[in-house]
């Protein structure tokens, strides 16, 4: 389970976060949406370990995570491949870092190419890859780091409508035979409402939470639902939700 | 890669083509001018007097060859190390900045005496004259190399557990490369020329040698013969260290070939 405790950071004169709060259960799934540049991947940071909040903690199974990195699979915003390594190379990093050996991790990594649309580009550098395709790298790359809690910064962001229709699809499935707990970063409020169990709504800079909404909606949750009427309902409540964060 | 055969020769061809035309005007206008041979010999004679020297050219070129090598070797380990000390301590870095780039308005000319004064005739002072002028480009632009880091890409692989070393191994080291064989590259080009200039002012073989023996019996056919063998080993130090920096840094023309046939 991770617990963010009234997280308060500041960045010089510029407050990011205003006493956050939020849970998330063990296997569950939370999206996080908000204004840009309200402090979503600044929170993300401080659950990765890479950013000492002024105020506040972030625990995961209630040892603290503050200052202490390497206990999350964290992607972020950028893909930050590594030029200088080719795509198998790149996606078994965390792997590598975690001492796993590198058969193993590779023969893992490999096993995945094809449900990462990757296939047959093992040896390709970053450079001879399309955006789309770095950006399912980077999320390879985090899904064999080897840790239960997954930070994703809008995962999907770099791809067209389709392919990320289908990676919603994709990525239920790939969670429900190998369940983690995620917490993903999102501009897109129909994408974190067919991802998520929870939704959570951050206010304008400095983010507080706004709102925090259930989604109950029967999983597989297939590319239509969009169109479903409990589906709109809760899509206008975030936006709504979204509108009185503004400020 | 398939490309790669077809692509050279389009590469070379116009200037070997320009090489080849300039050799015939000078021919020709010598030939013309009735130009008399010690102030300036045709091609043609230059290649006569290649291969009266020719056996005597071996051993100078292996001189002069090793102390490029090994004044390279030299100065790059040193340029590396100021580098890495540079980026990494910024009192050394303002200690150190403006004597680095102050040392390059020393000609070299003036130094090489000293030198020979200090290490006397043998092989040690022109290896010193190579180090020195191959000192400052690898340790400039491999200090750009190290200051372009991606500090995202650190912070990336720290969330996943990353020691220093790791981070020094899985990105620091390859992020700086490229730009280390930039500053290298330089510094082959003008190795071979270093070594020469350090034996102008002494020494018992190596391709300055026999340019000072040539220019004092005033054959200017063979002083010519000299500045070509200084030329061609020149550029094909150049070559190793290019193929080297494509063997070592494939990944850098990934991604470029593309743009590069258009
Ligand atoms: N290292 C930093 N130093 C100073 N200010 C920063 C730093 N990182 C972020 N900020 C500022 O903090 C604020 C929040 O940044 P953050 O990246 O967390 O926003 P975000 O919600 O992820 O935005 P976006 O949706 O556009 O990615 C921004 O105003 C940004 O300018
Ligand atoms: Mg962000």
């Amino acid at each position: 389970m991770i617990a963010v405790e009234r997280l308060t950071h500041r960045y010089g004169a510029v407050e990011v976060l205003d006493n956050v709060s939020l849970e998330i259960p063990a296997g569950g799934f939370v999206g996080l949406v908000g204004p840009s540049g309200c402090g979503k991947s600044t929170l993300l940071k401080v659950l990765a370990g890479l950013l000492v909040p002024d105020s506040g903690d972030a625990t995961i199974d209630g040892r603290s995570v503050v200052g202490s990195p390497g206990r999350t699979a964290y992607m972020p915003q950028r893909d930050l491949l590594l030029a200088w390594r080719r795509t198998l190379g790149n996606a078994t990093i965390g792997a590598e870092i975690a001492g796993t050996p590198r058969r193993q991790a590779e023969s893992q990594a490999r096993t995945l190419l094809g449900r990462f649309g990757l296939e047959g580009f093992e040896r390709a550098w970053p450079a001879e890859l399309s955006g789309g395709m770095r950006q399912r790298l980077a999320l390879l790359r985090t899904f064999l780091c080897g840790h239960d809690v997954l930070l994703l910064d809008e995962p999907f962001g770099a791809l067209d409508a389709i392919t990320r229709r289908d990676m919603h699809e994709w990525l239920q499935q790939v969670l429900a035979d190998d369940p983690r707990t995620v917490l993903l970063v999102t501009h897109d409020v129909e994408e974190a409402l067919v991802l998520s169990d929870t939704v959570i709504v951050l206010s304008d800079r400095p983010a507080r939470v706004v709102k925090q909404l259930s989604v109950e909606l029967q999983r597989p949750r297939e590319s239509d639902v969009v169109t479903s009427k409990p589906f709109v309902e809760l899509k206008a409540s975030l936006l709504e939700a979204l509108r009185t964060g503004r400020t | 890669m398939r490309l790669g055969r077809g692509f050279r020769v389009g590469r070379w061809l116009p200037p070997a083509a320009l090489i080849a035309l300039l050799l015939l005007v000078w021919e020709l206008s010598v030939r013309a001018l009735g130009t008399p041979a010690y102030i300036l010999p045709p091609p043609s004679a230059i290649v006569v007097a290649f291969g009266e020297v020719r056996p005597l050219l071996g051993q100078h070129i292996v001189t002069t060859g090793t102390e490029a090598l090994a004044g390279i070797l030299v100065g790059a380990v040193i340029g590396v190390a100021l580098a890495v000390a540079v980026w990494a301590l910024p009192l050394f870095r303002r200690l150190t900045y403006p004597l680095l780039v102050a040392s390059q308005t020393v000609p070299m000319v003036v130094l090489a005496p000293l030198l020979v004064l200090w290490f006397g005739f043998g092989l040690t002072p022109k290896v010193v004259v190579v180090a020195l002028i191959a000192v400052f480009p690898v340790a400039i632009s491999t200090v750009q190399g190290l200051a372009a880091v991606d500090g995202e890409q650190i912070d990336l692989l720290r969330s996943m557990g990353a020691g220093r070393r790791d981070i020094l191994r899985v990105v620091l080291v390859p992020s700086a490369t490229p730009a280390f064989f930039a500053g290298l590259r330089i510094a082959s080009a003008y190795a071979i020329a270093g070594a020469v200039i350090g034996e102008w002012v002494g020494a018992s073989s190596g391709l300055g040698l026999f340019l000072t023996r040539s220019q004092a019996s005033f054959r200017v056919d063979r002083v010519f013969v000299g500045v070509a063998v200084i030329t061609v080993l020149s550029v094909a130090l150049f070559g190793v260290v290019d193929l080297l920096a494509r063997v070592v840094a494939p990944w850098q023309r990934a991604g470029r070939e593309q743009e590069e046939d258009v």
